[in-house]
């Protein structure tokens, strides 16, 4: 990482979010202990900063994506406050680029078709010659004119993320990107994040409920606590890429992650 | 293929087989139900003086036009109607109230509307499209994948383009399965529609040979109704083969 300024990019204050809906408070209503609305954020405060790339863990249904829809502005907060440069989340923004926990590739476009969507929207005067470019880095080449159903699902993947990367985004948002992959493809992948995280200049959100992966990718760890959540842990992970995880600085933060996790006999 | 092909053609030989050999045996008259010959004779007959022809023609081009109408006003409407709560929440009632009653039972305003001739028959397609078409359009928006909505918003996609290259496509399976549903149902009106509303077409030409007595004809015009739907069914298919509609059934 080049960039040492510490740029603050993303600052959350005090993140609330409940719900009140009727059909929501009855499947949480045993957990919220019959309030009037089921509780989901319960203050989280945070920030990060420009270039980080920020892996987020916790419980399931602790609230990860609720947070992420926030920060990425298709949800408001209930209370609390989300400045990204600044300025207050208004509403989605085709600088901070999400890819979804499903498949988010348009079915009836071809791969190449789906990337260009993304450089068309940016309004960005790149050419069709860019959209090569992206689809030989994500190893895509020769699948171009492939919709994503004749793709395979770490193709459908790599495709997502050149759809994202050619928008040159400030901020890219994951939400469990690689979840749905197959071992080996999962590693790949993480791999392949490394990379891009160190060839494009962006601030990264991913969220995983893999911990082994948000050792390997993350610059910045934060762990969440069951919901209604908060942040429960903050880290900051300063050693280089490629990274080893059986070394001792990371297993041993590995088990104390999992300790706090409740898995006090794991490893 | 091949398989299918074969038990396909024993199946209509059979059915031959036995409508003669009924017909024959318990010896069938004339008036009550025609033997094959003669329907195949009928056929023949009516295909070289051009009036099946002329008649197929007629039907198909009530059907086109009311049915285009129908799609090119229905689809456009359930698309709006699908994304905007309020307004579908406002128009729905007035929808399910209207869908449940047959076009054959507007027939009597039909004529009076518009008098003898290709329009009232035309208008009957339409109101047999229009409802379907729109009750599905809408189903299939409000099916549409929140993810493809939630990227469409993310990528700065809005008004007609947001329906153009997300909307529409998203929804286009589905819409495809509600026109070849739509399409049957729409054959099947105009046939009762032209025995009454007007003086040309097949539902015109079975009347017609009932009235003479001809059950040959009644059976040999049934017989090319029901091949023009297969093709027309067929037609429709083809559609549902093209790439950009192929992703909805490849993912199940």
């Amino acid at each position: 990482m080049e960039q040492d300024e510490a740029v603050i990019k993303i600052e959350v204050t005090g993140l609330r979010k409940s719900y009140v809906e009727r059909r929501l408070k009855r499947r949480f209503l045993s957990q919220c202990k019959h309030q009037e609305d089921c509780k989901v954020l319960d203050g989280l405060t945070f920030s990060i900063e420009a270039g980080t790339f920020a892996c987020f863990i916790g419980p399931s249904g602790c609230g990860k994506s609720t947070m992420f829809r926030i920060i990425s502005g298709f949800e408001r907060p209930t209370s609390g406050q989300v400045l990204i440069d600044g300025k207050e989340v208004m509403g989605p923004d085709s600088r901070h680029v999400c890819v979804f926990q499903e498949d988010g590739l348009f079915p009836w476009l071809t791969a190449r078709q789906n990337i260009s969507m993304g450089l068309r929207k940016a309004g960005s005067d790149q050419s069709m010659d860019s959209v090569e470019e992206y689809l030989d880095l994500v190893g895509l080449s020769g699948f171009g004119d492939h919709y994503p159903h004749e793709l395979s699902g770490g193709m459908r993947r790599r495709a997502e993320v050149a759809r994202a990367l050619i928008t040159s985004p400030d901020i890219l948002f994951m939400d469990e990107p690689f979840g749905a992959l197959d071992f080996v493809t999962r590693l790949q992948m993480r791999e392949e994040m490394v990379n891009v995280h160190q060839m494009f200049d962006m601030t990264i959100l991913f969220i995983t409920h893999d911990i082994d992966e948000a050792l390997q990718l993350g610059d910045r760890i934060i762990m969440l606590s069951d919901r209604p959540s908060k942040v429960a842990w903050d880290i900051v992970l300063d050693e280089p890429h490629p990274r080893d995880l059986s070394s001792g600085t990371l297993r041993e933060l590995r088990r104390q992650i999992y300790y706090k996790m409740g898995l006090h006999v794991a490893l | 293929m091949a398989m299918k092909k074969a038990g396909f053609v024993m199946v209509f030989l059979l059915v031959l087989f036995f409508w003669q050999v009924v017909t024959a045996v318990f010896h069938v008259p004339e008036y009550m139900f025609p033997r094959p010959g003669d329907v195949a004779l009928a056929l023949w007959q009516m295909a070289k003086s051009g009036r099946l022809f002329e008649s197929s023609v007629a039907s198909l081009f009530r059907v086109t036009w009311g049915f285009y109408l129908a799609a090119a006003t229905a689809i456009p409407l359930g698309l709006f109607l699908g994304r905007k709560r309020l307004f579908r929440h406002m128009l729905n009632p007035l929808i399910q109230f209207l869908r449940p009653i047959s076009p054959l039972a507007w027939i009597p305003i039909a004529l009076m509307w518009f008098g003898i001739g290709d329009r009232p028959a035309i208008f009957l397609i339409f109101l047999a499209s229009f409802f379907p078409l729109v009750v599905s359009t809408i189903s299939s928006v409000l099916n549409i994948r929140t993810t493809y909505l939630r990227v469409a918003e993310n990528f700065g996609l809005k008004g007609i383009s947001l329906y153009t290259r997300v909307i529409l496509p998203a929804a286009l399976p589905e819409i495809i399965t509600a026109i070849r549903i739509t399409l049957g149902t729409a054959w099947l009106v105009i046939v009762a529609a032209e025995m009454i509303a007007v003086k040309s077409g097949l539902g015109y030409l079975i009347i017609d040979a009932r009235n003479s007595l001809r059950m040959d004809m009644v059976v040999a015009g049934m017989i090319v109704i029901g091949v023009i739907g297969l093709v027309l069914d067929f037609l429709v298919r083809l559609l549902e083969r093209l790439p950009s509609i192929e992703w909805s059934r490849m993912r199940r």
